[in-house]
């Protein structure tokens, strides 16, 4: 867990429409293709969407495409994806695969579990 | 049986474990198994879910957190269960949960809805009845939030009970208590514990039932296998002592002896110990009793720990027995093993297949005192109850040869199995007049008038020959000798 300064792909981003299907990988950065597992419109759920789609407004504006599943409707989904957890975000592209469990509240660990920051120790 | 109102249950078919449990796992509830690492716990828990869909008809999830699907199909085909055609059939979901803490990032709140759903779809395409979930205690290593966690398990537990299914979920032994993230906590029914202890280089499986609420259930420590066939608990006393009790007796192969057991000689399915010191002729008297019966046409299966059946043969032809006439027609079967070979639950084990196999009429055991290099004393008599038990069940006279240790009192030393022995027959050999004189008496013989003499005998090349009468010893000076049995 060296706090050693990589590229942060984040930054490098360029303005899309953010409703856009999947589109091809830019040559210059990635899109974000991320995956939100829900139970029904539960509190937490709801929390998680909208924690999730200021994050991306922030720091990847035009960068990203949120998927949402409703496992109630799609329980055969969670195999796939090996979800416990309620609610899951997954990161499916940039690989390798990311995940993020709980509401999202805590903004800096979302950061650092998309990769868009590096870990950061209190006491290193 | 009793007036306590039992529960329903749900037989796992494992061998021995419905008995000790008058019936199974508590239907409809969830069970705890718990054990350290390789003591047997998933094989318990899959065999139970898989006997459950073979045996009873009850469909089954399997959730698994250690093994993968690919992983767990292997190892239960080499027991003979098919998962690939079991899942195909629509009977069987396995479903392989992995959690890995280091792929995932915890911030803020979540429960464990995912799981439930995965269950919930699992059960419901198969209509199951039966789940085992194979190690929920992975769930901790795998997520923070211990906080969390122990809500959703509380959550989990009272779910499977909403569901009515049958339950089996395994955890890893803790070191203070019976699981390492105290499972047996949220599960009030009924705790299974596994161990698998080495002692002296053997090991041996045991099974314990720690709790069975609302129900009768053996209390001890039930040695265990797990062979080829799968995984086979010993109830060693539970079998009852509900075996028949023949009246026809069969010879010992020697006429003077027969006249000192009521004239007639043992009874037919009961068990005779042959206890003496070295060279008193245990091993003659029982080929004498294997010659008789196999005189009779039955067959008789002798288990060897000393020494090869050539030998053997050999030896009893200088008394004029003549052994190998019977192997050749197929009569006499001889199975010989070191002792230290394997362990008392692998003999055992070997020992019942060979019966059950051949399907004898007597059983010669010599000499059981072998197998105390692999086992203590209370494992070997558990052992030979739960032989003798299967032995009496199934009608099979056995006779069990036992050495005395020269140095120590006879009744000690034999002590400890002779109460399993319905006939007990006892060696001795003193030195008198320079010469050594063998004397045999029947110290019990239960169900039968016997003689209470002490008789002497010789080896001879025609056998064993019991002197008529009162040996003159008992009026000698070395009476006291063969007196002081």
């Amino acid at each position: 867990m060296a706090a050693a300064a990589k590229p942060q792909p984040g930054y490098r981003i360029k303005v899309q429409t953010q409703l856009n299907a999947v589109t091809p990988l830019m040559t210059s950065s990635e899109t974000f293709l991320l995956r939100l597992y829900v139970a029904g419109q539960t509190p937490k759920c709801v929390r998680a969407f909208e924690n999730l789609k200021r994050i991306c407004e922030e720091h990847l504006p035009g960068h990203y495409h949120i998927e949402m599943v409703d496992l109630l409707q799609n329980p055969q989904l969670a195999r796939g994806d090996q979800i416990l957890a309620v609610p899951t975000l997954v990161r499916r592209l940039p690989e390798p695969i990311k995940k993020i469990i709980g509401d999202l509240s805590n903004t800096e660990r979302v950061l650092v579990g998309l990769d868009l920051r590096p870990a950061r120790r209190l006491n290193t | 049986m009793s007036a306590i109102q039992e529960l329903a249950k749900s037989p796992t078919g494992i061998h021995g474990l419905d008995e000790i449990t008058n019936g199974g796992v508590p239907k409809g509830r969830p069970t705890l198994v718990c054990g350290g690492a390789g003591s047997g716990k998933t094989l318990l828990a899959a065999s139970f879910l898989l006997n459950g869909i073979v045996k009873f008809g009850e469909p089954g999830v399997l959730m698994t957190f250690e093994e993968t699907a690919e992983e767990l199909a292997s190892d239960l085909a080499s027991l003979g269960y098919d998962l690939g055609k079991l899942v195909e059939e629509g009977k069987l979901v396995v479903d392989y949960v992995r959690v890995e803490r280091s792929e995932i990032e915890e911030t803020g709140e979540y429960d464990l809805e995912g799981l439930f759903v995965r269950l919930e779809h699992a059960v419901s395409s198969v209509g199951a009845q039966r789940i085992v979930l194979d190690t929920i205690e992975s769930l901790f290593a795998g997520l923070a939030n211990p906080g969390i966690l122990r809500a959703e398990l509380r959550r989990l537990f009272r779910w499977l009970k909403d569901k009515g299914l049958t339950a089996v979920l395994t955890g890893e032994r803790g070191d203070a208590a019976l699981t390492r993230q105290g499972l047996e906590e949220y599960v009030s029914d009924a705790v299974i514990l596994l161990d698998h202890r080495v002692e002296e280089q053997v090991s041996t499986r045991r099974l314990r039932i720690v709790k069975y609420r609302g129900s009768h259930h053996g209390t001890n420590e039930y040695p265990f296998l797990i062979d080829r066939d799968g995984l086979s608990v010993l109830p060693v006393t539970s079998l009852g002592l509900s075996h028949p009790a023949l009246k026809e007796r069969v010879s010992t192969g020697v006429a003077k002896l027969d006249d000192m057991l009521s004239g007639q000689g043992y009874y037919r399915g009961s068990t005779v110990l042959l206890s003496g010191t070295a060279g008193t002729g245990k091993t003659s008297l029982a080929a004498h009793f294997v010659d008789a019966a196999c005189r009779r046409g039955e067959c008789c299966l002798y288990f060897l720990f000393e020494e090869s059946p050539q030998q053997l043969m050999r030896n009893m032809l200088s008394i004029g027995i003549d052994l190998q006439q019977w192997v050749k027609r197929g009569l006499l079967q001889f199975q010989a093993e070191r002792p230290s070979r394997f362990g008392l639950e692998t003999h055992l084990a070997s020992m019942q297949r060979a019966v059950a196999k051949f399907k004898p009429a007597v059983t010669v055991a010599d000499p059981i005192t072998n197998l105390l290099t692999v086992g203590t004393h209370s494992d070997v008599r558990s052992m030979l109850t739960r032989i003798i038990d299967y032995l009496k069940g199934e009608s099979i006279t056995g006779l069990f040869t036992s050495l005395t240790p020269g140095s120590r009192e006879l009744e000690e030393t034999d002590a400890g199995i002779s109460s399993l022995m319905d006939t007990w027959v006892v060696l001795t050999i003193a030195e008198q007049n320079k010469r050594r004189r063998r004397w045999l008496s029947v110290l019990k013989s239960r169900g039968m008038a016997h003689s209470d003499t002490v008789r002497e005998y010789l080896l001879t090349e025609r056998g064993l020959q019991v002197l008529d009468g009162e040996p003159e010893a008992r009026s000698g000076g070395g009476s006291k000798a063969a007196a002081g049995l």
